[in-house]
């Protein structure tokens, strides 16, 4: 019973003094002054504003990326005790007593000094020499541009530290698979901790780093392609039976896609959890969306009654909202009699689409058999395929369509508000209306969930914005048109009811009085959390920031060679200002190494394609897997934004240059493995390979200054800095 | 059912034994004259017939589908407006500019003038009537090198899969379909680039196939009919580009599995990688070179695409104002003057009476860079620091000099050309270029210098052959066009900006093109005329340019790549109203729909083939031949599909439906191997009884009767429909609108 008392309790303690200096050296090297200076610097007025929402719990959406990494910072903002109370309108603005910068920085700071430890240890996973794991710590130190990036509040380093911390859980999971001999037992342990451990935990944060920013899925990719081809050995490995196999798919299925999902999924749900509050993106987002936040929509559609009618007062919002989200609206004026262009136009009441809440936004379903416009006692709901007439509230005009052309769009008819001006014009205000996600095709008309065309009863035109804004005469609304070569669906055709009640009155006055009088509400509405996110999801990935060139971006192909900088922040009075410049030794370094192994790698496939082998069959697996791990990450990193229509800065390049970097190591350790046989050139290469870190170093301690913002540098020696011409960097004219 | 147990175990030694050890990943040399296979499980529906019966059969319903009423409808239908006003542009000889190459527009330029049509034709838009011009010979050469895809398709099948039912499968699929039927029906250009494309591939196919006869006869020649064939889909559009590459990856794989042959020395292996470099890179290289230069020498006269074109370029056009020019050779003030950037395609200095929008730098003129001849076009240079006139014959002339400081006057609109330190309004870190001023009168901000590359100071500036840099005194920074499209406000013209970083780029270059200036004598000028190199890299940078250029508009509803194999929506040919002659580029729905299940069948089985060979289970030789047949040749076309549909998701340009009929001849490929393979599977599993081969030989039978009928149903689509609209329950075509998005 007791027999494990026999034995003493023995704790060992193995303490890798290398990885306990270099995270001692990286923190000492990021978090050094970090809250210098008291100012907002570049992006942060960009993060900044959004940590600001969350911190009130405000209801935001940002199109670069999913909410992780705003949400991370919102983490050090409440650390800190930020109330969200500052206006982040301009780089440079002083911050306030209340904004405790040095704990927003915090977080960024430590992501970043714990790259180094994590590079030294993804080298020694891939089998290399601790002497060259050390180097890629190194240089991943001294590196100016991953300095300055995570001195801020930035999320970048935040995202390179995930992307880090998955390959090195990956490759710590995979090289103890490795020593398992098969048995129930060892399998069952290598399943436990491989998975539930390195890999779970590990691939956690795969899914976090997903979330930062889309740019962590090309890393995703990569692991799920090197788990693929490990997989697939697996496959090959004819040892194992059928269903072990069978496991360790499942298992790796499971650490690397459902997990990810799951965690994916459950940030969005903490995201919505935490901002409920209206705000200032409300508008982008359906009407439904919008009622599922408190304050804002919800305050006025809250006990809307949720049958449309015949009677009933709505207003009608345009599904699309592009070019901005608008409310079907006539008002007295009327079209020109001729366009500028000398068309005619049928002179009738305008129709547009008006992008403010108006009273001329109301409009009245009405039963084309019937005069009253009020609802009846029960209410007579509006069902699919009903024909109906939209009766405009303060005008009492008819939606009307016809033959006319529209004011911009030609091709398409014009709608009016039928004036009869006892011409041969007859009104042709019948509309059908289609509800186009319905269920059955006897639903109702619903408030804010039912999407509706309304289809024209005469010409089968469809009510459509065109996106155009009118003239002067049309005060500059947008356009509506009736689409008669109705090409299949679009979310321009579509409208949905937001505000919604049943009208009560039949005479004018009275309607105009109701009319002008809020709605009044008792019942909330709650979409259910996966529509939420994936509208959400679906509204950030669609979401198009007019994207304009910037005075610092850059195009990728600038920044291999370093050709660009950026400046993001000049002292208000002295020369001291922060750039965004990398170690220039080491980027050349790293182009270099990639250029060598590129070859060298050609040079060995070709050769053992006709049976030579230069190197041993580990040797060259090593070399294989090194290299396909950074030249991979590189390159994944790197290609897609050829293909980006995106504003691009040089800091989107920083995850790339990190597996750059680590390739450096690789192929000098490669070199002195093959190329130094003898003593003397072992010695001569190491004598290089100080000097040569040594000279990194002086790079870095050179360019610190503009690394760190101190000290202050005279104009003469900021112009001795300038070591390329592109180089942006600011001095002042006295 | 003795019998087929029996021949199965018979087949399997010998066959596996001699003839697929040679090469082993290859499907044993074949081709029309190989004996017949030992008869098998499946084996009716092949041996008896032969190879060249049913080729003439389907040929022949091929053609019989593709000109069944070809001259209907008598009107220009759909694109017919460009590709026919582009022949008959041919043989006007005028000079135009399209984003496409040069070879499909003038095969069918060729077509034309050799059946009889005079050129005269202006295909203005669609609905035109054709009356008594001759169009039917256009549409026929469309419609017979339409036809011959169904041919080309079959034999690829058959050397892919050495299976007679396949290919016939693969026949009927694309004879049958409707969609194939109409796009061959007019003058188009998707018919030709599909016949170089599966000319391409079926020869790329057949010197696989003499992989065991290395520098053969039959080898060169299919060898060099590949490059041939690729130089012919390049030449059509730029989407003939995925076809080199597919061709590209199998030579690469190729070269890569002989490298692993040790029984072949270097020198050989030196050898198999000239062959192919010679035949599929510097000869349709050279094919591709020599079209444009057939292109070049057939276009000799001005027409509507000049202004795209650098001076240089125009200036070999006849009626072009350039062409033996005759103008004052040195610049004066007072000359009236039209400003060419040098970039390639870059436009002409332009300026309309248009203000920038607010919150685009400061709210003045308009200053872009315009590619057509316009009044806008033209400046007068006058000295910066009076507004005299010029022109008044009081003054003597007075030439510009390089290193003067000028001032350039808009003349429409009096304004001066003019930049301060706003921001440009697409190139941030440049500054904005506006016209200022009122009638000349402006500010310091007004005085360029004016400077030739490569003068000294003081001496004069010539017409065209100065290369000229506008220097902008204040800032110091040089007048260049971006090369950007401004957005809508600015009428979509390229950007003019300033910028401040002196680099030596043709963007920051100009040369005077037109010069007014009736004080000096007009002098011939014979200008630089520009090398062939010079011209076709000039017309590449200016096809590129259109290309990226045909952006969708806002709120437009354009055709998505996902739409396209599920068939979701076809495209209007002709016709829009109840009494019109309506044709609807609509696919067969049922093969589409065909396809598409077999691209997910293929997958599966694929993966079921190769995750069970890896896990080193025992096939028999026949499941093995199948698995070979299914991952190495169904494979080959599933990377052409891929290769012909995936690259779209990535485009940014407007897309149409006809996109995606390269890739739906490689799906319906796949759709005649993959079921067969099946078929035959399950034959095998079914040996045991009798049943194996009725399945596959029923199972044949009933696809391919399965396809008819369906273009029984359907066939209206592509020989057109009268009547009310499908969506009219009346219309007899109502209960054929499956999917509510068709439109016929």
């Amino acid at each position: 019973m007791l027999g494990f008392l026999k034995h003493p309790v023995v704790v060992t303690a193995e303490i890798n003094v290398n990885l306990v200096v270099l995270t001692v050296m990286g923190l000492i090297n990021r978090l050094w002054a970090l809250s210098y200076p008291r100012a907002v610097v570049f992006d942060e007025v960009y993060y900044g504003q959004f940590l600001s929402l969350y911190m009130k719990r405000i209801f935001f959406v940002d199109d670069s990326g999913p909410p992780f990494g705003h949400m991370l910072l919102a983490f050090g903002g409440y650390l800190g005790g930020f109330d969200g109370n500052f206006l982040w309108n301009r780089i440079g603005a002083e911050y306030s007593m209340n904004v405790p910068i040095w704990f927003l920085r915090l977080l960024p700071a430590l992501t970043g000094a714990l790259c180094v430890p994590l590079a030294y240890q993804i080298l020694v996973e891939l089998h290399y020499s601790h002497c060259a794991a050390f180097g890629a710590a190194l240089l991943i130190l001294f590196e100016n541009s991953l300095i300055t990036q995570s001195r801020l509040m930035l999320l970048e380093s935040v995202l390179i530290f995930f992307i880090l911390l998955a390959i090195m859980c990956y490759l710590k999971f995979y090289n103890l698979q490795k020593c398992s001999p098969f048995t129930a037992g060892w399998w069952f342990w290598l399943l436990l901790t491989g998975v539930a451990c390195s890999c779970a935990v590990g691939l956690v944060f795969v899914c976090c780093l997903l979330r930062v920013k889309y740019m962590g899925l090309f890393t995703y990719v990569l692991l799920l392609a090197i788990a693929g081809v490990h997989s697939w050995h697996l496959i090959g490995d004819q040892t194992l039976s059928n269903v072990s196999v069978l496991c360790h798919l499942l298992a790796r299925g499971l650490a690397l896609v459902v997990i990810p999902v799951a965690m994916y999924l459950s940030f969005f749900y903490i995201h919505l959890a935490l901002l409920y509050r209206s705000g200032p993106h409300d508008q982008i987002m359906t009407s439904a969306f919008q009622a599922s936040l408190e304050g804002g929509l919800a305050r006025i559609t809250q006990g809307q009654p949720l049958e449309i009618a015949y009677g009933s007062q709505v207003t009608l919002r345009n599904v699309l909202g592009k070019p901005m989200p608008c409310w079907l609206h006539s008002h007295k004026n009327t079209y020109p009699i001729r366009y500028e262009n000398g068309r005619g136009s049928s002179h009738q009441q305008q129709v547009t689409c008006y992008p403010f809440k108006d009273v001329n936004n109301w409009w009245i379903i009405k039963d084309p058999g019937m005069q009253q416009l009020v609802v009846s006692n029960p209410p007579r709901p509006v069902r699919h395929g009903h024909v109906v007439q939209l009766v405009h509230g303060i005008t009492t005009r008819y939606l009307n369509t016809h033959d006319v052309a529209a004011p911009l769009s030609p091709h398409s008819q014009e709608i009016a508000c039928y004036i009869d001006y006892n011409i041969s014009m007859p009104a042709q205000n019948l509309w059908r209306v289609e509800i186009v996600n319905r269920e059955s095709d006897t639903d109702v008309w619903k408030t804010i969930l039912s999407e509706v065309r309304f289809v024209h009863v005469n010409t089968s035109a469809v009510l459509k914005l065109s996106g155009a804004s009118l003239p002067e005469w049309g005060y500059r609304q947008l356009e509506i048109i009736g689409e008669k070569l109705s090409k299949g669906y679009h979310q321009s055709m579509l409208w949905n009811v937001e505000e919604h009640r049943y009208g009560k009155s039949q005479e004018q006055k009275e309607r105009e009085v109701e009319l002008h009088s809020p709605t009044q509400a008792d019942i909330s509405k709650n979409l259910s959390f996966m529509a939420r996110f994936t509208e959400l999801q679906w509204k950030i990935l669609t979401l198009k920031n007019e994207d304009t060139e910037h005075k610092y971006s850059s195009s990728p192909l600038d920044w291999i060679t370093m050709d660009t900088n950026i400046a993001y922040w000049l002292h208000p009075v002295s020369g001291a200002q922060i750039h965004l410049i990398g170690n220039v030794l080491t980027w050349a370094s790293a182009n270099v190494a990639t250029l060598v192994y590129v070859c060298l790698f050609l040079w060995y496939l070709l050769r053992r394609r006709r049976k030579i082998c230069d190197i041993s069959e580990d040797g060259w697996w090593l070399w294989v897997s090194a290299g396909g791990l950074c030249l991979g990450g590189w390159l994944v990193n790197y290609v897609p934004f050829f293909m980006m229509e995106k504003t691009l800065f040089l800091y989107h390049y920083l995850p790339a240059l990190t597996f750059q970097i680590l390739l450096i190591p690789v192929v000098l350790q490669h070199l002195s493995d093959h190329f130094c046989r003898s003593q003397l050139p072992k010695n001569t290469f190491s004598a290089l390979m100080v000097a040569w870190f040594s000279s990194i170093y002086l790079v870095y301690r050179k360019l610190s200054p503009l690394t760190y913002g101190e000290p202050a540098l005279s104009a003469a020696e900021l112009r001795a800095l300038r070591w390329k011409d592109s180089w942006d960097i600011l001095i002042r004219k006295h | 059912m003795p019998l087929a147990v029996g021949c199965c175990q018979a087949e399997s030694g010998p066959r596996c034994g001699g003839l697929r050890q040679r090469r082993s990943r290859r499907a044993a040399a074949g081709g029309p004259s190989r004996p017949p296979p030992p008869a098998r499980a499946w084996a009716p529906l092949e041996a008896p017939v032969g190879v060249w019966t049913p080729l003439a059969f389907v040929t022949l319903l091929s053609f019989a589908s593709r000109f069944y009423r070809l001259s209907e409808p008598p009107h220009v239908c759909w694109d017919e407006t460009h590709f026919g006003k582009m022949g008959s542009y041919y043989i006007n000889r005028t000079f135009f500019f399209d984003v496409h190459p040069p070879l499909g527009k003038m095969l069918i330029g060729l077509a034309g003038y050799l059946s009889g049509y005079d050129g005269t034709f202006p295909f203005q838009k669609p609905g035109d009537r054709y009356e008594h011009h001759n169009y039917i010979g256009m549409r026929g050469f469309c419609a017979f090198l339409g036809s011959c895809l169904v041919p080309f398709a079959y034999l690829t099948v058959l050397e892919l899969s050495k299976s007679l039912s396949a290919a016939l499968l693969a026949a009927f699929i694309l004879i049958f379909d409707t969609g194939c039927i109409t796009l061959s029906q007019y003058i188009l250009l998707d018919p030709i680039l599909m016949f170089f494309l599966m000319g391409a591939v079926l020869s790329m196919v057949k010197y696989n196939s003499y992989a065991d006869r290395p520098f053969s006869a039959p080898w060169w020649f299919w060898l060099s009919l590949t490059g041939v064939n690729l130089a012919g889909a390049m030449g059509v559009k730029f989407v003939g580009l995925f076809v080199v590459l597919l061709v590209g990856l199998n030579t690469v794989y190729d070269l890569w599995e002989l490298l692993g042959d040790l029984s072949l020395s270097l020198v050989t292996l030196g050898k198999h990688l000239l062959a192919r470099v010679f035949c599929l890179i510097l000869l349709p290289l050279a094919l591709y070179t020599a079209q444009f230069a057939v292109h070049f020498a057939a276009l000799n006269k001005s027409g509507p695409g000049d202004g795209f074109f650098s001076s240089a370029f125009q200036s070999r056009l006849i009626g072009n104002n350039l062409h033996n020019v005759s103008v004052p050779e040195h610049l004066a003030y007072g000359s009236v003057i039209t400003m060419k950037n040098l970039r390639m395609a870059g436009g002409y200095l332009h300026s309309h009476w248009h203000l920038y929008p607010e919150g685009v730098g400061a709210r003045q003129q308009q200053v872009t860079a315009y590619l057509h001849k316009d009044l806008n076009n033209l400046w007068i240079i006058k000295k910066h620091d009076s507004n005299t006139d010029h022109l008044d014959p009081s003054y003597s002339v007075e030439f510009v000099r390089h290193g003067d400081v000028i001032r350039l006057e808009h003349k429409e609109s009096s304004r001066n050309l003019h930049s301060h330190q706003h921001e440009a309004p697409m190139t941030r870190k440049h500054f904005q270029v506006t016209g200022y001023g009122i009638n000349g009168t402006g500010d310091a901000n007004d005085f360029w210098r004016i400077e030739v590359v490569g003068r000294k100071a003081g001496k004069l500036i010539k017409v065209l052959r100065s290369q000229i840099r506008l220097t902008h005194l204040a800032t110091g920074c040089i007048l260049g066009s971006s090369g950007k499209t401004l957005p809508k406000w600015g009428w979509e013209q390229v950007e003019v900006t300033c910028s401040p970083y002196v680099k030596e780029t043709p963007n920051a270059l100009w040369n005077v093109e037109d010069h007014i200036n009736p004080k000096l004598p007009n002098i011939s000028l014979d200008v630089l005329k520009p090398s062939f190199p010079e011209i076709l890299l000039e017309s590449h940078m200016v096809m590129i340019r259109g290309n990226s250029g045909l952006k969708p508009k806002e709120n437009e509803v354009t055709s998505k790549p996902w739409h396209w194999p599920i068939n979701y929506q076809g495209l209007r040919f002709s016709g829009v109203n109840e009494t019109d002659y309506r044709v609807y580029l609509l696919g067969n729905p049922v093969v589409w729909w065909l396809n598409l299940v077999t691209i997910g069948l293929y997958l599966t089985m694929a993966t079921c083939a190769i995750v069970a060979m890896k896990r080193g289970v025992h096939l028999t030789a026949e499941l093995k031949e199948l698995s070979e047949v299914l991952l190495h040749s169904g494979g080959q076309i599933m990377l052409g599909w891929l290769l012909h549909y995936l690259p779209f998701f990535m485009m940014g340009r407007v897309l149409y439906f006809h996109h995606y009929f390269p890739a739906m001849l490689f799906s319906s490929m796949l759709t005649g191997i993959t079921w067969d393979t099946l078929l035959k599977f399950c034959a095998g599993c079914l040996s045991f009884c009798s049943m194996g081969r009725k399945v596959y030989t029923y199972g044949m039978l009933a696809l391919m009767l399965l396809i008819v009928y369906s273009f029984y149903l359907f066939h209206p689509l592509s020989y057109g429909m009268v009547g009310p609209m499908a969506s009219d329950p009346n219309s007899p075509m109502a209960g054929l609108r499956w999917l509510e998005s068709w439109e016929f």
